[in-house]
């Protein structure tokens, strides 16, 4: 069991080393995300009450996109060099790895989501009161993106420019994400009780720490063969 | 793909399979490992089909593909922590001394991006050995080296193999290794 153990903090430490030695990947996708949320003053106006009442469905549709971006390099370089077989052969339950590999993803690219949000929220009138709410929502939501996320990408690996297909296979099952991510924040803004949708987006985030890694690990071996 | 072959490997053997351009080298491979599913047929390990416990299988065979398995951002010495590391505690000497034996220790600690494909060979082999595994199934493990690589390749296997390993490898031209203990299969395509 210690082994197993040592096998994902490995991969979790890897992944993190890798990642702050190409730290430009990792900025993309948050720059993307700041920059929908200030451009929309911009187009739309100035004006704050009108800024507040688009907030959810800008925050909301930017994290999206903007995981979606992340998401695409998930295994792209693992599958390229072969290290994906060397998992699948380790002797380690590749499952596991694998649910490893999406919880660093989620820490490089959901969480870094979740602390700017409260930064775009800003840019959009949001009252500050509602900040915290939106942080949470945004962190369980992102959990549950990464993971479905990461079930698209295993699916994609054999795929040249997978890109496109990447999209496609995702969003539509990313739609209640979206729904009740948005309910949550424009509820957070009102300061009614956000409770619901939370618990709708945790509810998720479960479903999805429970099947997509074995999903993910099913859709990988696939593409090794 | 390929059809009608049956062997068995025992332990201190050196199994050599040679073929053409597309004859089914890294097919057959490949089924050894388990990657691929057999059509028909099976492939068994101890007398138990290798699907029944892949993983207890895969615990006990190290895979050298075409590509060698290292990370272009890190260390040779890195790459090497994370990838056995995820099979069994290594040690930061044993890696150390892995590297030195393949001749890989004065780029130990450069990033394997500025490593030629020879060099990279070197350190994925260190990696292979590392692994203290039964058996060892590599795809042209000799692919880039130079002629002292040639002789490295040669000298881990044989070691591999009086040590009373298995060792399963895919070759274009024969690799210095002693006639005693090799046994070869050639593939051809039709």
């Amino acid at each position: 069991m210690s082994g197993t153990w040592q096998a994902a903090r490995l991969v979790v430490e890897r992944d993190l080393r890798l990642a702050f030695r190409n730290r430009g990947q990792l900025l993309h996708p948050l720059l993307f995300f700041a920059i929908v949320a200030t451009l929309f003053p911009l187009a739309l106006s100035p004006e704050p009450s009108r800024l507040r009442d688009v907030a959810p469905g800008v925050l909301w549709i930017g994290a999206l996109l903007a995981s979606l971006l992340a998401v695409e390099f998930l295994y792209r370089e693992d599958a390229q060099d072969g290290t994906l077989e060397q998992f699948a052969l380790s002797g380690r339950s590749l499952t596991w790895l694998l649910f490893a590999k999406t919880a660093t993803h989620w820490l490089l690219s959901g969480l870094p989501l979740a602390l700017m949000s409260p930064i775009a929220a800003y840019a959009l009138a949001v009252p500050p009161a509602a900040l915290p709410g939106i942080v949470a929502a945004v962190s369980i939501g992102t959990i549950a993106l990464s993971l479905l996320g990461a079930v698209s990408a295993a699916l994609t690996i054999g795929i040249r420019r997978g890109g496109a297909l990447l999209s496609l296979l995702t969003l539509p099952l990313a739609v209640p994400l979206l729904i009740f991510g948005a309910q949550a924040t424009a509820r957070a803004i009102e300061g009614s009780d956000m409770a619901a949708p939370l618990y709708f987006l945790a509810a998720f985030a479960v479903l999805g720490v429970t099947l997509a890694p074995l999903a993910a690990a099913a859709a990988v071996r696939i593409s090794l063969e | 793909m390929l059809r009608g072959l049956s062997f068995d490997v025992e332990g201190g053997q050196y199994l050599e399979v040679t073929g053409s351009n597309g004859a089914g080298k890294t097919s057959l491979l490949r089924t050894i490992v388990g990657l691929v599913y057999a059509e028909s047929g099976q492939v068994t390990w101890n007398g138990l089909g290798i699907h029944a416990d892949a993983r207890a299988y895969h615990a006990q065979l190290a895979w050298l593909g075409h590509e060698s398995p290292l990370k272009a951002d890190l260390t040779p010495a890195e790459n090497l922590r994370f990838a056995l590391g995820i099979r069994r505690r290594v040690a930061a000497a044993e890696i150390a001394g892995a590297l030195t034996e393949v001749g890989a220790d004065g780029f130990a600690d450069r990033p394997v991006r500025t490593l030629s494909a020879g060099q990279r060979r070197r350190v994925a082999l260190a990696g292979v050995m590392l692994a203290a595994v039964p058996l060892w199934v590599l795809d042209e493990p000799q692919t880039h080296l130079d002629s002292a690589g040639q002789g490295l390749v040669g000298r881990l296997i044989e070691r591999q193999i009086a040590a009373g390993g298995i060792v399963v490898a895919a070759v274009h031209a024969p690799l210095p290794v002693p006639e005693a203990g090799t046994r070869r299969i050639g593939l051809s395509s039709k």
